[in-house]
């Protein structure tokens, strides 16, 4: 067997019989995504439920197949009390209620306490709205145009969760194995051990990545698989394999991440610590748990910063938007970039000893 | 404990029992008594020293960390199939020294030369034919016995029946299913040791390989050890116990301070100072303070 195989079986081994590290890594993301799939099923973002009070010639008009495209974003839900459905908004039993006024002019009244659902209620009446007076106008393209912004409200949140999770567990498997080896190797001696055979650097530090690579591409085909089932309904759109290069930009990206503070550190406790005050705050600021559409201007700057907010952009672009090399391309150029940089830091605090 | 347990069943005396200096040393060496005058390089007449360069020429090696001079001009020579023991209390430069030597570290000043080629900087064609036993045991995590040495024999392109056999050697194929952390300390050396031999080195070191054994093991450990320096291999070896030392080393050299206050067989340097042992030799020539 050759030294590159028989180390990245040596890796492996110890990786998957650390029976801690091991669910961290491969199980425990994949139960957030098993999870949140399924709270959120039936809860999609925007399938807002307003409640109508009269007429209202928008939606009362509408063609069969528009109203069809238009339920998978909107339930309405007619009444006969305007306060009573008032009431039900502020108690956030609805989300809106929507009427006409005898000049023609749709009031729409929302609760603010919910501020994604409220901007999406705005979002859609605003939209309805100006189909229907590009309708008036008599443009077919342009009401088409509306017609389509409507579908794409609909986003089922396992499109955002399946790249948002996978891009959090892709930076916790790759940055916690590349921080622990290093370390447990130093505090083993195992570098000394391997600086001492003839072998060349570039096969251990290959074995290493090969190693990261590998679990990070398992974790991605096990995620598809979970979230592509009916039950989730991811549906894939046409350049999703240019998720398989952008999850392995990634992978380098947050294993250098991993090297640094395994270079830093001079326990596994130390690393351990370091790496979930990394780890976490970047996954929520990177949206990898919700949306942060509705969030804060400066919280979307410091996102803008997080090489894991890229990763899931990207990946979700490819994945579930249809986006293509486009998307991809700067993603993976930042995220090697990204890698770069860390790797040289990493080498500038590298020790051989913990002495 | 497996077959290497022959050295007390030999009826060879305890190293602590009442005896002459060389007297003990001569019961205890499995090889031929030494001549009156040993020769400068090795002595044991069942040597084939074949090449005229020594296994290790080692000349004014320094290694300074900030103000301590940890090692502090050092040289000495180390003739081929020779047992060389380094001696020293902590903090005496030992280690650093021996890790000059292998080439883990680079010296401010000096140089090692092993088989002929320096050590530093890092050779890979030289480190095939050197092995390497650490202080602390370089081991992989969560793999089994026969795991790390099929690694390791993998790193040097050596088939793992040899492996096997080495692990067979080292009276460890029982264990060979067990993982590191659940190997005793004896076990676990003798493992280390499997692993730095697995691919037939000319020139083996072995740092401190007996701490923390109880004596049954340490006595398993020395049988092998001399078996490994009857096949004609280099052994250099450090450690504390200076009856280990006594019985198996062919030259000793004592260290402190980062020098090498003294090298010879241990039987002349007990004779020169007209003490008992090696011990007094050494707590004559390094003092009796603490140290770290």
């Amino acid at each position: 067997m050759s030294a590159f195989r028989s180390l990245s079986l040596a890796m492996l081994k110890g990786l998957l019989r650390d029976r801690t590290a091991s669910f961290f890594t491969l199980v425990f993301p994949l139960m957030f995504l098993l999870l949140f799939g399924a709270l959120f099923q039936n809860d999609s973002v925007s399938r807002s439920h307003v409640l109508q009070f009269g007429e209202v010639a928008v939606l009362d008009e509408m063609p069969a197949d528009q109203r069809r495209d238009l339920s998978e974003a909107l339930n309405v839900e007619q009444v006969r009390d305007r306060d009573e459905a008032l009431a039900r908004v502020s108690d956030g039993d609805a989300d809106a209620v929507v009427w006409q006024d005898e000049d023609g002019r749709i009031e729409l009244r929302y609760s603010a306490a919910d501020a994604t659902r409220a901007g999406t209620v705005q979002g859609l009446m605003q939209s309805l709205v100006q189909s229907a007076n590009l309708a008036e106008t008599g443009q077919p393209p342009a009401f088409e145009l509306a017609s389509d912004q409507v579908e794409d409200k609909s986003i089922k949140p396992i499109q955002y969760l399946a790249p948002g999770l996978l891009g959090w567990a892709i930076a916790m498997g790759a940055s916690f194995m590349s921080a622990f080896t290093l370390v447990n190797w130093r505090k083993k001696r195992i570098l000394r051990r391997l600086w001492l055979a003839p072998i060349s650097p570039g096969t251990v530090i290959g074995a290493r990545i090969g190693v990261s690579l590998g679990m990070a591409f398992l974790q991605t085909a096990l995620f598809l698989g979970v979230a592509t089932i009916p039950f989730y309904g991811l549906r894939l759109t046409g350049f999703w394999w240019l998720a398989i290069p952008l999850v392995a930009c990634g992978t380098l990206a947050f294993m250098s991440v991993g090297l640094v503070i395994g270079a830093w550190a001079k326990t596994d406790e130390a690393a351990n610590a370091a790496l979930q005050l990394v780890i976490m705050p970047m996954a929520f600021l990177s949206g990898s748990f919700f949306p942060l559409d509705s969030s804060p201007d400066w919280v979307r700057a410091i996102s803008n910063a997080m090489p894991l907010k890229h990763l899931n952009e990207a990946v979700q672009g490819v994945l579930t938007r249809g986006e293509g090399w486009g998307a991809a391309l700067p993603a993976m150029g930042g995220l090697l970039l990204f890698a770069a940089v860390l790797t040289a830091v990493a080498a500038r605090l590298f020790r051989w000893d913990d002495t | 404990m497996g077959p290497l347990n022959v050295s007390n069943a030999a009826g060879r005396p305890e190293p602590g029992a009442t005896r002459g200096p060389t007297e003990a040393l001569d019961a205890a060496r499995p090889a031929p008594p030494r001549g009156p005058a040993p020769p400068r390089f090795g002595h044991g007449y069942h040597r084939q020293v074949t090449k005229n360069i020594p296994a290790i020429a080692v000349e004014g090696l320094r290694k300074r960390y900030g103000e301590v001079r940890a090692v502090d001009g050092v040289t000495f020579e180390v003739a081929h199939g020779e047992f060389y023991g380094i001696l020293g209390p902590n903090g005496a430069g030992k280690t650093t020294t021996l890790e000059l030597v292998e080439g883990l570290r680079e010296p401010d000043e000096g140089s090692a030369r092993l088989l002929g080629q320096p050590s530093w900087p890092r050779d890979p064609g030289l480190l095939r034919r050197i092995g390497v036993q650490l202080q602390a045991s370089a081991f992989f995590e969560k793999l089994t016995a026969r795991e790390q040495i099929h690694t390791f024999a993998a790193l040097y392109g050596v088939s793992s029946r040899r492996a096997d056999e080495m692990l067979e050697t080292v009276g460890l194929t029982e264990k060979a299913g067990t993982r590191d952390d659940k190997l005793s300390g004896g076990q676990a050396q003798r493992l280390s040791i499997a692993c730095a031999l697995v691919h037939d080195p000319e020139l083996v070191f072995l740092d401190e390989p007996t701490t923390g054994l109880d004596p049954q093991a340490r006595r398993n450990l020395w049988d092998l050890l001399r078996e490994i320096n009857a096949q004609g291999r280099t052994v250099v070896l450090t450690t504390h116990y200076l009856d280990e030392a006594e019985i198996l080393c062919d030259r000793v050299a004592i260290m402190d301070a980062g020098r090498i206050l003294r090298v010879g067989a241990p039987s002349e340097l007990i004779a020169e100072l007209g003490v008992g042992n090696l011990e007094d030799v050494f707590l004559q020539l390094t003092g009796r303070e603490y140290r770290e």
